[in-house]
């Protein structure tokens, strides 16, 4: 087991490479040429031939490759051509937001995609189970951004309860626990969270009901354990899996969110991402999807570690 | 999840080889199944019937989908002529929700169907050969799999710059991994059985075993899965339009038209929130419609 869990570290850094290759190569597709990217556009011809030197871009595609990886190793992700700041400055706070809607949102999800799921697999066919699927499908087939919207248009414009926009009064980023804060996170966390929700109900359900119908489960109702023990039971064999789909979800909802951090004007990445692409801020853009899919990477590898880990029934080869 | 596809895959097999020994076709027993499942029949009527509507846009259309006027601005639904209101800009909603469907479908459909091209050519390739081939094919899988794929869509789509070509290119891309993913394992459980091994034994080619044995086999699971990843790309193409990635105005495009409805929603709230009702009815009813196919089809996972 110790070599699995060696083996699956070693195999997430060709995996990370090729992540940062994509994210390299995301420069190099765009129109126009990359040296746009680094010089604002008025430069004078000499100095945009210092610079193209100076960054090695009059060299070989894999050479500018190792160059870039060099830079972003030591945390040095380019200056943004908007601001003129570093990339990691502005992506540094912005990420702070990000994971801690995505976490909210997954742990809400999560958990009513536990209890929908449990009492849809346990009293299979019935019409408990009938309405947690349709909300399930429901939750996994609306346009996310649109339910945002309508939220702000029940909660903010008719009944005037929660606020609209921001994370915090008059536009400030800096996070606190009071309840000034946590009301404006309520509503874009209510909403990230039907996609989880979604896809946490149908797997808890099915893993559910699975577990209901082995043996064992029927043996410990032989030998006359309550409902509520034989619950135990299933929680027990259940858990493992439930954790690795919550796991996946927090970091699908980290590269996720932009559509309604756009919506609700939250000062994450997903907002970060949005000016970029309006700006054609390319190494903003670069930078942000980069260290996003990265943790992404991490997220998936920790999953992995966590439920080999925890569950000894799984034995990989 | 490979071992549960594979078993799919070969009790599909089975099955369909006993419905062919059956007097009724495998197709006749789907057919009868679907018929009686109400749910999957709705979902079907309801998405021919707004297929009809967008595709006779221009018969049913009350209004022109760009002229607009100053002087009716954003009026409420149930304005006479208007009957679904005006956007910011006074053009007729209804209007604009039928030509925008034809966009809004055709960002949802077409990726989807050329990842379906794409990947299952090289999912089923790489189930098939096995060795070195698929261990190349499914390592570069691996990398796309590595990225959200809202972010890989956003992540594309952005660098590229806006348009529609861009957008179906980079949700092209985003699809193309899911369904090898899908097309290899459901390939590699067939390749397993028997009747493919008495076909090598009796001197088939490798091209001829794909043909006539394999892909009559596999193609109904991989279509089964891309038509539920339609629902996904609706959502995900109306996404990059609502950021500003897809269609560009004035086009009529349901995720453009919330973008720049959102600017009402304190004037005019119900009629901003309109476009997104198509969205949600039109992906909900592919996932359904996809679900009703895989129970008619007996295809699990």
């Amino acid at each position: 087991m110790l070599l699995y869990l060696l083996r699956r570290v070693f195999y997430a850094i060709p995996i990370a490479l090729a992540v940062g290759f994509v994210c390299f190569m995301l420069v190099q597709i765009a129109p126009g040429d990359p040296i746009n990217a680094i010089v604002p556009p008025d430069a004078p011809a000499d100095v945009v031939a210092q610079v193209r030197k100076d960054y090695g871009l009059d060299q070989p595609l894999m050479v500018q490759f190792g160059l870039w990886l060099s830079k972003v190793a030591v945390g040095d992700l380019g200056r943004s051509l908007a601001t003129g700041r570093p990339v990691w400055a502005d992506l540094h706070s912005a990420i702070g937001n990000t994971l801690m809607l995505a976490f909210c949102a997954s742990l809400l999800g999560f958990v009513l995609g536990c209890v929908l799921g449990g009492l849809a697999g346990t009293f299979r066919g019935s019409a408990l189970d009938r309405g947690a699927v349709g909300i399930a499908v429901a939750g996994v087939s609306v346009p996310h951004y649109w339910l945002g919207m309508v939220m702000v248009v029940i909660f903010s414009v008719q009944l005037n309860w929660l606020p609209a926009m921001g994370a915090g009064p008059g536009g400030s980023s800096d996070w606190a626990w009071d309840w000034e804060h946590v009301r404006h996170l309520i509503l874009p966390t209510v909403t990230l969270s039907v996609i989880p929700m979604g896809i946490v109900t149908r797997t808890v359900r099915g893993i559910v009901a699975e577990i209901m119908n082995q043996e064992f489960v029927v043996a410990l109702r032989g030998k006359g354990l309550t409902r509520w023990g034989v619950f135990l039971h299933v929680v027990k064999n259940a858990a493992s899996n439930a954790l690795a789909v919550m796991g996946l979800q927090l970091g699908y909802l980290m590269g996720g969110s932009i559509l309604v951090e756009t919506v609700f004007s939250w000062p994450g990445t997903g907002l970060l991402l949005n000016s970029a692409i309006f700006q054609r801020d390319l190494p903003v853009l670069q930078g942000t999807i980069l260290v996003l899919s990265l943790f992404f990477v991490a997220l998936n590898l920790a999953v992995d570690l966590v439920q080999t880990t925890l569950d000894p029934r799984i034995k990989r080869a | 999840m490979s071992t549960t596809a594979t078993a799919a895959a070969a009790e599909l097999a089975v099955q369909a080889r006993q419905a062919a020994a059956k007097s009724e076709g495998y197709w006749a027993g789907v057919w009868k199944r679907l018929r009686r499942d109400p749910m999957t029949i709705a979902c079907g009527t309801i998405l021919l019937l707004m297929l009809l509507a967008i595709v006779l846009a221009p018969l049913l259309a009350p209004h022109d989908p760009y002229q607009g006027s100053m002087i009716r601005r954003l009026k409420p639904i149930g304005t006479p002529n208007y009957p679904l209101g005006t956007d910011e800009l006074g053009r007729d909603i209804l209007t604009r929700l039928l030509f925008g469907g034809r966009l809004s479908w055709f960002m949802g459909i077409v990726p989807v169907v050329l990842a379906f091209l794409v990947g299952s050519t090289l999912g089923i390739t790489a189930g098939f050969m096995g060795g070195r081939v698929n261990m190349a094919i499914m390592r570069i899988t691996d990398i796309f799999y590595a990225f959200p794929s809202v972010l890989l869509a956003v992540a594309i789509s952005g660098a590229l710059g806006a348009g529609i070509f861009n957008a179906i290119l980079a949700l092209t891309l985003v699809f193309i991994p899911q369904i090898i993913r899908v097309a290899e394992s459901v390939t590699q459980g067939v390749r397993s059985l028997d009747f493919v091994d008495a076909a090598r034994a009796s001197g088939a080619s490798g091209f001829t075993i794909v043909r006539v044995h394999v892909l009559g086999n596999v193609l109904g699971p991989i279509f089964v899965y891309a038509t539920s990843l339609i629902s996904v790309c609706m959502i995900l193409a109306s996404g990059l339009s609502f950021l500003g990635l897809g269609t560009k105005p004035p086009e009529p495009e349901w995720g453009l038209m919330l973008n720049t409805l959102r600017t009402a929603i304190y004037v005019q709230p119900w009629v901003a929130v309109l476009p997104g009702v198509c969205i949600f009815v039109t992906s909900i009813g592919f996932n359904l419609l996809a679900d009703g196919l895989r129970q008619a089809m007996d295809i699990k996972g």
